[in-house]
């Protein structure tokens, strides 16, 4: 198996001299192609700051950072959209759909930019759909006339159309309930088990990150503890959730 | 992204929000609208008057007395005032100047004149046959005044279609035909003439209208009239050709320079003037008029264009997290200055194609309303599309590029 992300003693600092705050103070680790991953650790403890050098949204101050073979720990901005949108497919918790705007555009969107004619884009974006267990009839209707649960799998959708290398979440069962969050939770294991998506999920929430292959503990800058979760939580499908009507 | 997805992007982004859109496209519609329209009508009415001053006659030169008149003022002594331009000079001309082919003789002054009960205070001339051809004046009905009316001094008068209007219409909502004039008998300043002829119209030149005017014969306006028959107000000199007209107005100058004797031509006692230095002179005014309306007209396109920089800076911070997502997702700095520059200059675009339209039936309004005449041009249309294209990259660069500048990380987290 090769490795798709590769650190190697991050470290990211802001401001300088006496104002100089580290954030990351030498993290190493590689996740390897298949892998679902859950980074955890409390607001503070540099976890952002780590997902968005992951998501090469920015570069480490110092160390090597290599994503799918390649050093992106030294480019430039420019050359950091280029990689962010090959390889790089991100899951918010605000999932950030364009207001009025169909689902099917939505997930289209990323191909936009990597400039694919509309007829091919629509055809990988409703495979994306699919994959990520959208239902078909809602595919017209707009992403603000949607629940929150169907908008985090249309941003799911979108972060699987340009077929990328690592699917970055951020807190995505964070602005959720527990059922929903848990069909959201179900689709990222189906992509990994079923599709062999590498996941790396970001949460502070340990129940969350049950759901993964791999646990890593983050606290002040710093990887306390990295090891396979023993006790892997399978979560339920929409359809084996019993309704309950409140 | 393509040019295609560029714009769907843009229509997308600028018809979500259709009332602000709208609002703000206002602003380019009515600048480009008034731009469009107080240009037709200062090109207008640049047209009207050159071709009225054509109308005036071919070849034509006017030799008058005293000092330069400008054209289009009738601050101009009456008949009399100014007593340097004599009959003989005009003889003098005639007779010893080349490349002439007519010289029409001119005494006018302003008379009451009265048929029944209808006065009218009009502008009565004293001329020859030789006004006719010079002044170009084509006759509506019956014959203009000839050389044997002025030699009888014939009481004959011949009016033009303003005054047959003022003085033989049988009613105010009724109007008159040249045949009630003709054969009747008109009173000026109580003399009684008969009327002979009626001219066609010929349209106002500049400020004075050229309708409304009695032609008499020469030697009867000088006699009854003017009392007087040393003096003209006018000497009309049609050249044989256009190319000699230089030639006709350089040995006028210098012969009535002699007559009188002048040898210091700043103490000059006439005025010889041509239809292209009226033209010229026209011109120059109505082009500052035109320069006026469009500066004025400007001024509203910019405030236009600053509304399309307010609402882009708004768009811009409200969209703050579309511009994250689009950055994280893989969009380039170009890419995002692309996307709202092109929906600034789609605004304004849109605005502008709106205005031409807005602006085009003001004008044509304009002229079937009040009267004015208007001229829409095609290079102006032109130059309206282009500045409201240019208003459009102008102020929205300003705004795309802060948005293009935004990090994505901090504009993902933006509240």
């Amino acid at each position: 198996m090769k490795n798709i992300i590769e650190c190697k003693n991050i470290k990211k600092a802001y401001g300088e001299g006496v104002a100089e705050v580290v954030v990351l103070k030498g993290i190493t680790f590689s996740i390897q192609e298949g892998e679902f991953v859950a980074i955890m650790g409390p607001s503070g403890s540099g976890k952002s700051t780590l997902m968005h050098i992951l998501g090469a949204l920015d570069t480490p101050t110092s160390g090597e950072y290599f994503l799918d073979g390649k050093d992106v720990s030294k480019l430039s901005d420019e050359e950091l959209a280029d990689i962010r949108r090959e390889k790089i497919g991100f899951v918010f918790q605000a999932f950030n759909l364009l207001p009025r705007t169909s689902v099917l555009r939505n997930v289209t969107l990323p191909l936009i930019y990597a400039n694919m004619p509309k007829d091919e884009r629509e055809v990988i974006a409703k495979k994306a759909l699919t994959d990520a267990a959208f239902p078909e009839a809602f595919w017209s209707y707009h992403s603000n006339q949607i629940s929150g649960g169907m908008m985090q799998r249309v941003a799911i959708a979108r972060s699987l159309v340009n077929d990328p290398a690592l699917v970055l979440a951020d807190e995505p069962t964070g602005n959720l309930d527990s059922k929903t969050g848990e069909i959201v939770l179900h689709t990222f294991q189906s992509l990994n088990m079923q599709h062999g998506k590498t996941i790396v999920l970001i949460t502070h929430e340990p129940y969350v990150a049950e759901h993964a292959d791999r646990i890593i503990h983050i606290l002040d800058g710093n990887i306390v503890t990295d090891e396979k979760n023993k006790h892997k939580r399978l979560a339920r499908n929409e359809k084996d959730i019993p309704h309950d009507h409140t | 992204m393509t040019t295609r997805d560029l714009f769907e992007e843009t229509y997308n982004a600028v018809t979500v929000n259709k009332v602000r859109s709208g609002l703000t496209m206002l602003g380019i519609v009515i600048g480009i609208a008034s731009v469009i329209a107080l240009v037709a009508v200062g090109q207008g009415s640049q047209s009207s008057i050159q071709s009225s001053v054509e109308s005036l006659g071919a070849n034509l030169i006017m030799v008058t007395p005293g000092v330069q008149r400008t054209f289009g003022s009738n601050v101009r002594g009456a008949a009399g005032t100014s007593e340097t331009l004599t009959p003989d000079d005009a003889a003098a001309i005639g007779s010893s100047v080349d490349n002439v082919a007519a010289v029409a003789q001119e005494v006018s002054g302003r008379y009451q004149v009265i048929y029944k009960s209808n006065n009218s205070n009009t502008s009565v001339m004293g001329t020859n046959a030789a006004y006719e051809e010079v002044r170009n004046v084509s006759m509506d009905t019956g014959s203009f005044v000839t050389d044997t009316d002025v030699a009888n001094s014939n009481r004959i008068a011949v009016i033009g279609p303003t005054v047959l209007q003022n003085l033989f219409a049988p009613s105010s909502d009724a109007s008159a035909t040249p045949e009630m004039a003709i054969g009747n008998t008109i009173k000026i300043k109580g003399i009684q003439f008969t009327v002979v002829g009626v001219t066609a119209s010929k349209g106002t030149s500049g400020f004075s209208n050229q309708d409304d005017v009695i032609y008499v014969p020469l030697s009867v306006a000088q006699h009854y009239l003017l009392g007087s028959t040393k003096y003209l107000t006018e000497v009309d000199v049609e050249a044989s050709i256009q190319d000699s007209m230089t030639q006709v107005q350089e040995d006028i100058t210098n012969l009535l320079l002699e007559r009188h004797n002048i040898t210091d031509t700043t103490k000059q006692d006439f005025t010889v003037t041509n239809q292209a230095s009226i033209v010229s002179t026209a011109s120059s005014v109505t082009d500052t008029f035109t320069t006026l309306l469009a500066a004025i007209a400007a001024i509203s396109l910019v405030v236009g264009g600053i509304g399309i920089m307010n609402m882009m800076l708004t768009t811009v911070t409200e969209r703050t997290r579309e511009i994250g997502l689009r950055k994280a997702i893989g969009a380039k700095k170009r890419d995002i200055t692309l996307q709202f520059l092109a929906e600034s200059v789609m605004l304004t675009f849109t605005g502008g194609f709106i205005g031409i339209v807005v602006g085009w039936l003001a004008a044509l309004a304009i002229s079937f309303f009040a009267g004015i005449a208007t001229s829409i041009s095609i290079p102006y249309i032109l130059l309206a599309f282009f500045v409201s294209a240019a208003i459009g990259i102008m102020f929205g660069y300003y705004p795309a590029r802060r948005a293009a500048g935004l990090n994505p990380i901090e504009a993902l987290r933006y509240e």
